[in-house]
């Protein structure tokens, strides 16, 4: 075969997807949703997760909601759906409401931003509107002093569409290239006009709105928005959406958040946490995580747990760490009617308050 | 990110080893890692007046 062949096979692979890695972020299919399972949640002025690595903010409209669902192009199978619930437009020029992602600098640390050698980058995503025109949408540091405002057009409504934003490296600011947070990538749902700034330029400044004069999805009750397919890769092209495995994608989620124990599962489906009793009325319990997590993770834990040695006592505190890293963590909690030195699990509680008992792990950017 | 409380606990040698923190309503268990985002709210929010992070009871 001759070098000229073998560079034409390698190009029509490319072009056809099938060289991997290309995508920088995780989940843009949207399938992994530790946190919600598909349940809708309600939007605040607070950052949520609409699914794994996705925030959403929307304080402006009230009973709007985010929700991943079974929608989405051919070739995809989820993505997330934003249903405005009273419409309203932004209550200040300086208001911020967006759905968005954040990237790792150790994920995005070969793309020099911040250096002369810059890489040019191109984001992609598909996305569906009951609203049709032109929206924001802008790629930014974390600290929100470097923006590259634009905009994507919804050319029909209730039509999936795929849209492509190419942006030249950003040459100044400071980007992370630790485990730190480097990029912000935002999509406008409810942003202000100071917070919308000039399309296709970089400035410093907080321009997460996107670019000037776009339409705010959240002036309109009852609209919906949804968005899947999302990604970030070197470049001017945007190549075919990357589609990894589950397994893969959920390996890569758990770098930031962990669900250990979700309330409401069924008895006999719960996690049990192997441990000792330490001094009579002490539990402490491993809980080894299945990648390293990003950073020593925030617990939060809930409900009824029960210690089990014979007995079968719910716990008297909550957990709280002993010891932390980001690779495992020692939990401890009071425990009564247990033997000091012996060895005990704990387990979601089955008495009076059943499968109320929840854990996860939070090493979020 | 609305911190309303936060308390240090400590670990079977006495020593600091987590904050007990009140985040968005929920309390929550924050390690003492500089790399915790979490942890670098609650930093910036101690330094406002009026805030502290209590000793461990």
């Amino acid at each position: 075969m001759t070098k000229a062949r073998e560079l034409a096979e390698l190009g029509a692979s490319y072009d056809s997807g099938a060289l991997s890695n290309r995508n920088i972020l995780k989940n843009g299919g949207q399938t992994v949703d530790q946190r919600n399972s598909g349940s809708a949640i309600t939007l605040t002025s607070s950052h949520q997760y609409a699914t794994d690595r996705f925030i959403c903010r929307l304080g402006t409209s009230s009973s709007s909601t985010a929700q991943r669902v079974a929608d989405a192009p051919d070739g995809l199978y989820n993505s997330v759906k934003i249903t405005i619930g009273t419409g309203a437009t932004p209550s200040a020029a300086t208001a911020t409401g967006y759905f968005a992602y954040k990237t790792e600098g150790l994920d995005t640390s070969h793309l020099n931003f911040g250096s002369s050698n810059a890489e040019t980058i191109t984001l992609s995503f598909y996305v569906k509107s009951s609203l049709t025109g032109s929206f924001g949408v802008t790629v930014a540091n974390d600290a929100l002093n470097r923006s590259f405002p634009s905009s994507y057009t919804i050319n029909s409504a209730n039509t999936w569409e795929r849209k492509s934003i190419t942006v030249t490296g950003d040459t100044s600011g400071t980007w992370a290239t630790t485990n730190a947070a480097a990029f912000y990538l935002l999509w406008d749902l409810g942003c202000g006009s100071d917070v919308k700034g000039t399309a296709n330029t970089w400035a410093g400044a907080d321009y997460r709105g996107g670019a000037t004069g776009t339409t705010n999805v959240c002036a309109t009750s009852s609209a919906t928005w949804y968005i899947t397919g999302v990604q970030m890769e070197i470049g001017t092209e945007a190549t075919p959406f990357e589609v990894r495995s589950y397994g893969d994608e959920l390996a890569r989620c758990q770098r930031y958040y962990y669900d250990l124990q979700q309330a409401g599962t069924t008895t006999g489906n719960e996690v049990g946490i192997t441990g000792c009793n330490y001094n009579g009325n002490n539990f402490f319990g491993q809980v080894t995580f299945p990648v390293t997590m990003r950073a020593t993770p925030t617990l939060s834990s809930g409900g009824d747990w029960a210690s089990r040695d014979g007995n079968n006592n719910v716990l008297s505190s909550a957990f709280s760490y002993q010891r932390s890293s980001p690779r495992m963590v020692l939990v401890s909690a009071t425990a009564t009617s247990v033997d000091a030195g012996h060895g005990l699990w704990v387990e979601p509680s089955s008495g009076t308050n059943p499968n109320t008992a929840y854990m996860n792990f939070s090493a979020e950017l | 990110m609305n911190i309303t409380k936060a308390q240090y606990t400590t670990d079977f040698d006495g020593n600091n080893s987590a904050i007990k923190a009140t985040i968005n309503g929920k309390e929550l268990i924050v390690p003492i890692a500089p790399d915790n985002t979490d942890y670098t709210a609650i930093q910036k929010w101690a330094e406002e007046d009026g805030n502290e992070i209590q000793a461990a009871d």
